[in-house]
C-alpha cells in the first residue's frame, strides 16, 4: 500500500527548473530519506508534499487521496524543520496545542495528546517554558512533538539534526529511529548527511539537480551504486576512483590505470568489460586489505603519504598508479609516513563504471 | 608510560599555579585614562553636544523671565526672577487671528490627528508589509515598485490634486481629511519598513505555522505580531514624529480652527502685532516640540529593551 505517491512531479520557478517529471512511491510505514547535497532539490520536493509550494505540473497522493491542490493543514501531515520554527513568544505546551487550537479540537483532545507526546518524547518538564530557555536538542524535540500531535500518517523532516552538534545529532537520530519503529508511521527525511541517511532509512533516494539518481536500500546504494555520482557521494573518505582501460590477457579481465594494472577478473559482471573500453574502477578504503596476502589475489606496493589515525579505525593515504588514495584499516595498526605496504583488492566488491555514461557495469 | 609522566607534570604546574608568575607583563594591560585618543573622542563628544543643547538651553532660560528681564539683552544669563507666566500665557492666552486660546486648541488637534493617522497607517502597513513578504501574490514586485516610488514623488506636485480629491470627498479641511492624507503618505515607508522585517524572521516559522493550519490573520495576529514589537515602535516614533512635527499638509488642508500645534505655534511666532514677546514664543517652542521628545525618550527605552529581551531571535 502506498503512504505517499508523487507522479510526474514538476516545478519551474520562471525559466528554471528545479523538478522535472519526478515520480516517487513510497509504501506505508516507510523510512525514506532523500540525500542529495545543497540545491539538489530535495527540500523543494518535501515542501511541494508538504504543500508549502505550488507545483508546476504533475500530482501528489497521501493515502491514495489526491492532495495536489490541498493546504498544507488538509494532507494529513506533520512537519519539522532545520531551524526548528517553534513559535518564541509561546510556551512549549503552547507550541504543541497551537495546531489543533487552530483546528478546533476540544479541550481535553488536545491536553490527552500533548500529554501523550510529551511522554513520548520526554518533555514534560519543559511544558511551561519558553523556546529561548531550551537547548538545541531540547527545541528540536519540541518539534518533534509539534508534528506529533497532530496525529497524522506521514512525517516530513527538514534535515532536522543539521543545527546540532555532532554528539546531540546522533543522539537525536536514534531517537528518531525509535520513534519510528514505534509509531510505525510513514516518514521523509531530508538530509544532506550520508550517516543520517544510512543509518535511518528503509530505503534512500539520493538527488542530484532534481533527478533521482537512484532509489533503494542502504546496502545497496552504498555496496552498488548505480553510478559514478551515488558512488562519491555517499562513503566517507569517498571511494577510491582510478580512470583507466579494459585489458584482456590469458582470458583474465584488467583495468589498466597508468603503470598498474587491476585484474578484476573477479568482478561479478567482468564479463561484460569491452577490451579497450574506458572505464572507471572504484574501490572503498575498506575493501583493500594491507599486508594480509591472499591467495588468488595479486599484490600491488604502495608508499604512505599520511596517517590519520581515528581511534577505531585507521585512515592511510597511499600513492597508487600516480594517484592518491586512502585505505581504512584497524586503529591499533600504524604505519608511519613512507612505509612500504603491499595491498590486495576485493574486486567483488568493487564497482566499475563506464567512463562516458558513468553508469555501473 | 611517557604518557604518564606528561600527564603529572600538568598536574603538578596547575598544583603551583599561583608561584610560577615571574617579573614582566601580567595579567590586565594598563591604559591610560587622559590618553590623546581619549581627549580627542570625549572632547570631540562634549562639543558637539554642547553644540546641539545651547540653543535649549537659552529657549529655557527665555522662557523662564519677564520680558523687562529679557530687554537687558544677556540671553546666556538665567534668570534672575523665574516666573511662568510666558508658559501658562503660551498655552493659554495666546492669539492667533482672532482666537485667544492659546496653543492648547492647536495641541488638542494635533492629538487628534497624529494618534488615528499613527494607528490606521501602523495597522495597514504592517499587514501590507506582511502580505509582501511572506503571501508572494501575483503582481506582489509589481505592487512593491510602485509604491517604492510613490514615495520619491515629491509632496508638492501631489497637494493640489489632494485637495481636489479630498473636496470631492466631501472631508477637505477636516480633520478626517488630514487623517486621510497623512495615512496614505505614512504608507510607502512603513510598508517598506515592515516588508523588510517580515522578511528577516525566519521563513520556516512562516511555514510550520501553516502547517498546523493557520491561515492569513491567525499568523498574522498569533505568530508575526508578537514578535515584532521593536518594529512596531519603531514605526511609531517615527509617524508621531513626523505627523505631530508636520506643517504643510495642516496648513493647507484644514481650516484655522483644526490647524495642528506646529501651524498655530508659527501663527504665534510670526504675528506681527504688538511686541514681541519672546519668552511666550519660547514657551510655545518648547511645548510644540515636548511631545516628540517624550516619545523619543520613552519608546526609545522600549525599543532597546525589546532587542534586547531576544524578542526577534526565534
Amino acid at each position: 500500500m502506498t503512504s505517499v505517491s508523487v507522479r510526474d512531479l514538476s516545478l519551474n520557478f520562471g525559466a528554471v527548473t528545479v523538478l522535472d517529471k519526478l515520480n516517487l512511491d513510497i509504501d506505508h510505514g516507510e523510512f525514506l530519506v532523500l540525500l542529495g547535497s545543497s540545491g539538489c532539490g530535495k527540500s523543494t520536493l518535501l515542501n511541494c508534499i508538504a504543500g508549502l509550494l505550488d507545483v508546476s505540473d504533475g500530482q501528489i497522493f497521501i493515502k491514495d487521496r489526491n492532495v495536489t491542490w490541498e493546504e498544507p493543514k488538509d494532507r494529513g501531515i506533520g512537519m519539522v524543520f532545520q531551524s526548528y520554527a517553534l513559535y518564541p513568544q509561546m510556551t512549549v505546551e503552547k507550541n504543541l496545542s497551537f495546531g489543533l487550537q487552530v483546528a478546533k479540537i476540544p479541550q481535553p483532545e488536545i491536553d490527552k495528546r500533548v500529554k501523550r507526546a510529551s511522554e513520548i518524547l520526554q518533555i514534560q518538564p519543559l511544558l511551561k517554558r519558553k523556546p529561548s530557555e531550551l537547548s538545541g536538542g531540547q527545541r528540536q524535540r519540541v518539534a518533534i512533538g509539534r508534528a506529533l500531535v497532530r496525529d497524522v500518517d506521514v512525517f516530513l523532516f527538514d534535515e532536522p539534526l543539521s543545527n546540532l552538534d555532532a554528539k546531540l545529532r546522533s543522539e537525536l537520530r536514534v531517537e528518531i529511529k525509535r520513534l519510528h519503529q514505534s509509531l510505525k508511521n510513514t516518514m521523509i527525511y531530508v538530509t544532506h548527511d550520508q550517516i543520517e541517511a544510512l543509518t535511518l532509512a528503509d530505503r534512500i533516494a539520493v538527488m542530484k539537480s532534481g533527478v533521482i539518481q537512484q532509489l533503494a536500500d542502504p546496502m545497496t546504494i552504498y555496496n552498488a551504486p548505480e553510478n559514478l555520482f551515488v558512488a562519491g557521494f555517499i562513503g566517507s573518505p569517498s571511494m577510491n576512483f582510478f580512470r583507466g582501460a579494459v585489458e584482456a590477457k590469458d582470458g583474465r579481465s584488467f583495468v589498466r590505470v597508468n603503470d598498474v594494472a587491476f585484474d578484476v577478473t573477479t568482478y561479478p559482471a567482468h564479463t561484460g568489460l569491452q577490451p579497450g573500453q574506458k572505464v572507471v574502477l572504484g574501490l572503498r578504503p575498506e575493501h583493500v586489505k594491507v599486508d594480509e596476502a591472499r591467495e588468488g589475489h595479486e599484490v600491488h606496493q604502495a608508499v604512505v603519504d599520511i596517517e590519520e589515525p581515528m581511534g577505531a579505525d585507521n585512515l592511510l593515504w597511499l600513492r597508487l598508479a600516480g594517484q592518491s588514495m586512502s585505505v581504512r584499516i584497524a586503529g591499533q595498526r600504524r604505519y608511519p609516513p613512507g612505509s612500504t605496504v603491499r595491498l590486495t583488492f576485493d574486486m567483488a566488491v568493487a564497482s566499475i563504471f563506464d567512463a562516458v555514461s558513468e553508469n555501473r557495469l | 608510560m611517557d604518557n604518564m609522566v606528561a600527564s603529572n607534570n600538568t598536574l603538578t604546574a596547575y598544583d603551583k599555579g599561583p608561584g610560577r608568575i615571574t617579573a614582566g607583563p601580567s595579567g590586565r594591560k594598563p591604559r591610560r585614562r587622559l590618553s590623546r585618543r581619549n581627549i580627542i573622542v570625549y572632547g570631540t563628544l562634549i562639543v558637539v553636544a554642547l553644540y546641539y543643547l545651547l540653543p535649549l538651553y537659552v529657549m529655557i532660560m527665555t522662557s523662564l523671565k519677564g520680558m523687562p528681564e529679557i530687554r537687558v539683552g544677556n540671553i546666556f544669563a538665567p534668570p534672575l526672577e523665574i516666573t511662568f507666566e510666558p508658559w501658562v500665557k503660551a498655552w493659554a492666552e495666546a492669539c492667533t487671528g482672532l482666537n485667544c486660546d492659546g496653543l492648547s486648541r492647536g495641541f488638542w488637534n494635533s492629538v487628534r490627528i497624529t494618534i488615528p493617522s499613527t494607528i490606521i497607517s501602523i495597522a495597514v502597513a504592517s499587514v501590507n508589509g506582511y502580505a509582501l513578504a511572506n503571501w508572494r501574490f501575483k503582481g506582489a514586485e509589481l505592487f512593491f515598485t510602485i509604491l517604492i516610488v510613490g514615495a520619491f514623488i515629491p509632496y508638492q506636485v501631489m497637494i493640489y490634486p489632494i485637495v481636489i480629491v479630498l473636496r470631492e470627498m466631501g472631508v477637505y479641511g477636516t480633520l478626517t481629511g488630514l487623517v486621510i492624507v497623512h495615512t496614505i503618505f505614512g504608507m510607502p515607508i512603513l510598508t517598506l519598513l515592515f516588508r523588510n522585517y517580515f522578511a528577516g524572521l525566519p521563513e520556516e516559522l512562516f511555514k510550520a505555522a501553516r502547517v498546523d493550519g493557520a491561515g492569513f490573520w491567525t499568523i498574522y495576529f498569533k505568530i508575526m505580531l508578537p514578535m515584532s514589537l521593536p518594529i512596531f515602535v519603531v514605526a511609531m516614533i517615527l509617524q508621531v514624529t513626523g505627523i505631530w512635527n508636520d506643517f504643510l499638509f495642516g496648513v493647507v488642508f484644514t481650516r484655522p480652527e483644526y490647524y495642528p500645534m506646529t501651524v498655530q505655534l508659527n501663527n504665534i511666532v510670526n504675528s506681527v502685532q504688538g511686541v514681541k514677546e519672546y519668552n511666550v514664543n519660547m514657551a510655545a517652542t518648547i511645548l510644540t516640540g515636548a511631545v516628540p521628545l517624550v516619545v523619543y525618550f520613552v519608546s526609545g527605552r522600549l525599543f532597546v529593551r525589546g532587542i534586547a529581551a531576544g524578542a526577534v531571535k526565534g
